[in-house]
């Protein structure tokens, strides 16, 4: 019987696991940064592999690359994009890394044609440098374009390209030396710094692959790059960006995915994937930042919670009458008072009054302030829901107090499509189906039950400050995307997303 | 200890073994309230902040009990004919459970009402009372997607036009923007605001504005009170 309990509890973690992690396709090693393309997402990774997906949740096989090789990485400019992918060109270190371009991703479309653009950056086997792991970051300051590649033999390194050719500027430009003892290295900018991104740890063991993400920054693009503790990376530096979490071992190969408005994500793979056989599987997940870092952050899962709002600190609930957890308050009679301590420190026998571990008040505490004596249990949603309306119900916000009617289950419907990193969730008050919509109107009710319309599927994006942004799929009256907004400390509603307010920007604590 | 700092004068007596207060009606000889001001134009434009500062006040209800329950009942039941409906002048008088009670106009210097310095200049109870408050705005053209955005000091249920859009409940302190409504459409010409605000004990007052779709303070319209706009 233990034994069986086992294998449910294991079936159980499974499937919530599966639930939350990217649905389809998702096997590859080394995924480019995922790049969209008519409204397709796009990945490829070592060996050509090709990863497509219409929402970004999931993903299945889609075509593979003219070229291939180790670790492509892409990047859309203009109307193209450019690919850059490496080869072994005899034994490590001797590599080259070669561009090649398409105006389309799609293999459908018209402009899906791959021209070779020639090599860009190598490694003669005896330099301090393995050309591969390309790396291509467009400086949105300067509109430079800068190449990073490089694996453990000696440096990651940097050349710049020519943004309209996707080549290089100068071939005779001798590279600059970035970093050492990393692979995978990417660049991003953040309000006044550049960052350099690169993968630690030991690759393509599996389950013991040891493989993690580490960060430096610098004011210059050309760096030098140091940790947050100073360190340059040139001298093994590198502040932890992610590493294994969970069943899931060994995250390498960053590539920025930023969604706009400021929604920031990033791809990555994990060596294994314990849910998965231990696979190598594509990721996505939330960019935070905190002090100036890049911080990984987390998809929304499973759970019940109180969904505070940052700009009010009131919480989302049900507009019914509530009823404090445990009941009405009630005066008590005072106890009498607390023996005191005799001259030689020890208490007498209490004369009268309730012990103070009987269950009952403490003694010599008594009144309006000395509550019941016991743990109140959490307030069931069977004890108030009978007082409830039948049908739709609107929305406030309140001071959260733990009652019923402001605890949201959230629960992930991984068929109803998704969005970058997560599917869609569903909202109902804990313990029932009625679940949250957004109204023709573009305003909030909850509905006595969940059908699965997109008015009532959510999506939950872990913005950069690590609240979060709660938006429905979709409005049957707009086709504006909408976001949960607190205009008022007691009104929710719906609302253009602008990510400098507040208003929409949520707590999602767990209760 | 908030509740010794803002409210519940009685149970404060309690607390603190002075027994219960049967009346909080303040001295005659207290000072009259310096907020509060009887109008001298025929409208007044809302403050820079939006604020609507001219309403029309009734004297005070007994009305106990702040709950949702309990303020939904006192608001819905009928205390004098045309209570939903009637576009109240200053001066005119009301017959409740056979007291006459009379409609003042007033505008305010504050942001908010206070309903405190209100009643308690006409030698009025502040507490388990219920106010009523009228105004009339008077819009230039038809707009849409506007948000009546109220605080109240505790509960209060308003009325834009007839139809119900906003409800608070609890002892709650006066908060801008605490209360919006849902998305109205706000015709050119004269739409009537009405409130009930249910005190419990203590301090009591209401503030209420108008937002546009960007949830910024509407401005451009008056505000008159026994009137329709002239």
């Amino acid at each position: 019987m233990v034994a069986h309990l086992r294998h449910i509890t294991l079936a159980t973690t499974l499937l919530t696991s599966l639930a939350l992690a990217l649905d389809g396709s998702i096997g590859i090693h080394d995924p480019s940064t995922v790049v969209q393309c008519d409204g397709k997402y796009y990945t490829y990774g070592t060996g050509g592999t090709g990863l497509v997906s219409d929402d970004g949740w999931t993903w299945s096989r889609g075509a593979v690359l003219p070229r291939r090789g180790l670790a492509p990485d892409v990047i859309h400019i203009g109307d193209r994009y450019y690919v850059y992918v490496a080869a072994n060109i005899g034994a490590q270190p001797k590599a080259a890394v070669n561009m090649i371009w398409s105006k389309s991703l799609d293999p459908a479309s018209p402009d899906y044609k791959w021209e070779e653009g020639g090599v860009v950056a190598s490694s003669d086997g005896i330099e301090e440098s393995n050309a591969i792991d390309p790396g291509i970051f467009l400086d949105p300051i300067t509109g430079r374009l800068w190449l990073v590649y490089g694996s453990y033999f000696g440096f990651i390194r940097q050349v710049e390209l020519d943004p309209k050719t996707g080549k290089r500027i100068n071939p005779n430009d001798k590279p600059r030396d970035l970093a050492i003892n990393c692979e995978a290295s990417d660049m991003m900018y953040h309000d006044g710094w550049y960052y350099l991104l690169a993968t630690h740890g030991s690759c393509c063991r599996g389950a013991d692959s040891g493989y993690n993400i580490r960060v430096g920054r610098s004011r210059k693009v050309t760096g030098p790059f140091l940790d947050a503790e100073g360190i340059d990376m040139i001298q093994g530096g590198g502040k932890l960006f992610i590493g294994s979490e969970s069943r899931k071992i060994g995250p390498g190969h960053f590539g920025l995915l930023d969604l706009g408005n400021g929604v920031q994500k990033f791809s990555m793979h994990w060596e294994a994937d314990l849910d998965r056989g231990a696979a190598s599987v594509l990721d996505i997940r939330p960019l935070l930042w905190r002090d100036g870092w890049p911080v990984a952050g987390e998809n929304m899962t499973d759970g019940t919670f109180e969904l505070e709002s940052v700009r009010t600190g009131t919480a989302l609930e049900l507009a019914v009458e509530g009823m404090p957890v445990g009941g009405r308050p009630v005066r008590r009679p005072r106890p009498p008072e607390a023996p005191r301590p005799t001259g030689n420190g020890s208490a007498p026998a209490a004369s009268g009054g309730p012990p103070a571990a009987s269950g009952g008040p403490p003694a010599g505490f008594g009144g309006m302030f000395a509550g019941t004596g016991v743990p109140i249990p959490a307030q069931g949603v069977e004890q108030v829901a009978k007082n409830w309306p039948a049908g739709p119900i609107d929305l406030r916000l309140a001071n959260y107090m733990s009652q019923a009617q402001q605890k949201w289950t959230i629960t992930a419907m991984p068929k109803a499509g998704g969005y970058p990193g997560s599917p869609y969730f569903k909202i109902t008050v804990a313990g029932t189906d009625r679940a949250l919509a957004a109204s023709t109107d573009a305003e909030l009710v909850v509905v006595p039950a969940f059908t699965g319309a997109p008015e009532q599927l959510w999506r939950f994006d872990q913005l950069a400050d690590g609240t979060w942004r709660i938006m429905p799929k979709s409005l049957s009256t707009s086709k504006t995307p909408m976001a949960l907004s607190a205009i008022g400390s007691s009104f929710p509603t719906l609302e253009k997303f602008d990510a400098s307010s507040e208003k929409q920007h949520w707590l999602i604590k767990a209760q | 200890m908030k509740m010794l700092r803002t409210h519940h004068l009685s149970a404060m007596a309690v607390f603190f073994g002075f027994g219960f207060l049967p009346c909080q009606r303040p001295a005659s000889a207290q000072a009259p309230p310096t907020t509060l001001t009887k109008p001298v134009t025929p409208q007044k434009a809302p403050s820079p902040d939006g604020f609507i500062q001219r309403w029309v006040i009734l004297e005070p209800i007994a009305a106990p009990g702040l709950t949702q329950s309990a303020v939904q009942a006192e608001v819905k039941k009928e205390y004098f004919p045309g209570q939903f409906t009637m576009i109240p002048r200053d001066g005119d008088k009301v017959s409740v459970d056979g007291s006459e009670l009379t409609w003042h106009a007033v505008d305010t210097r504050n942001y908010n009402v206070n309903l405190f310095h209100f009643a308690r200049s006409l030698n009025k109870p502040t507490s388990d009372v219920l106010f009523w408050a009228v105004t009339t705005v008077n819009m230039p053209q038809e707009m849409h997607d506007v948000r009546l955005a109220i605080g109240s000091n505790a509960a209060s249920v308003w009325w834009v036009n007839g139809q119900e859009v906003v409800d608070i409940y609890g002892d709650r302190q006066t908060v801008i923007d605490d209360g919006v409504s849902r998305r109205l459409t706000l015709k050119k010409g004269p739409n009537l605001i009405r409130v009930a605000v249910i005190n419990g004990g203590g301090a009591t007052d209401f503030c209420a504005r108008l937002l546009d779709a960007q949830d910024k303070p509407l401005s451009g319209y008056t505000t008159t009170v026994g009137s329709t706009g002239k």
